[in-house]
């Protein structure tokens, strides 16, 4: 991936590693997957969380609203999705910096499971908060 | 600066402030799952807030990591996934990073004055 980021929008060279299945089946690809959607869910997010924070503003009933809007099973699920998601582009996030800035040491399939292990562990904490 | 320089150095802002959000998000995710036991409510949030430096300072600095790390890695992804070129995706990655800071720090203004 970093050369294809080097190379920018060389379309050839990318098209032929993203047609590569060999690649997609190793834990490490499913982690950068995994890395990738969840920014990209948590970027789409954050304005909005911005957004809805500055309804203070315009005082303590407007936010109030928009935090009883939301008090639906829908949304509730929503925000329960995005801390799993957090919680995976954290612990995803680490294993890179481990990666990058330690001694290397293999692609770190032990954190690839930590990823998996503390996203189910902060859904559980956020559902259990919820419920409690 | 050449294209090359400009990647790593790049690179190197997405890694610190990476290191940085690490910090940041899970003290971030322990208070939400402290602060949602019993539902949220307004009051109760902009009691924690209003007038709370720490929490300005604490929030100011996440929103930096934020303005600085969110735009950097949407520019990757469309250059790999949209085939963009890195001139416009670092164009509109310096857009995003304004939008987000101004988004970001009118939120912490809200919630802290």
């Amino acid at each position: 991936m970093s050369e294809s980021a080097r190379i920018g929008a060389a379309g050839r060279r990318i098209a032929v590693r993203r047609n590569d299945s060999r690649a997609r089946r190793h834990p490490a690809w499913w982690a950068f997957l995994a890395h990738r959607v969840s920014g990209i869910a948590l970027a789409a997010f954050l304005p909005l969380h911005f957004w809805v924070l500055g309804q203070a503003l315009r005082g303590e009933a407007a936010l109030d609203s928009l935090l009883r809007f939301a008090d639906q099973l829908l949304f509730k699920f929503g925000e329960w999705g995005l801390v799993v998601l957090l919680a995976i582009h954290l612990t995803g996030g680490l294993r890179l910096l481990v990666i990058e800035f330690l001694p290397w040491s293999g692609l770190r399939k032990n954190w690839i499971a930590a990823t998996a292990g503390l996203g189910i562990a902060g859904g559980l904490a956020f559902a259990l908060a919820l419920i409690g | 600066m050449s294209a090359a320089a400009t990647q790593a150095r790049l690179w190197y802002w997405q890694r610190i402030s990476a290191m940085m959000l690490a910090l940041f998000v899970v003290v971030h995710l322990a208070t939400i799952v402290y602060a949602v036991r019993g539902g949220l409510s307004g009051a109760e949030i902009l009691a924690r807030t209003q007038d709370n430096w720490w929490v300005a300072a604490f929030y100011g600095a996440f929103v930096i990591a934020c303005a600085v790390h969110v735009p950097i890695g949407l520019a990757r992804i469309a250059e790999e996934w949209l085939g963009w070129s890195g001139r416009a995706s670092n164009a509109g990655a310096v857009l995003i990073a304004l939008a987000l800071a101004v988004l970001g720090f009118r939120a912490v203004y809200a919630v802290v004055a």
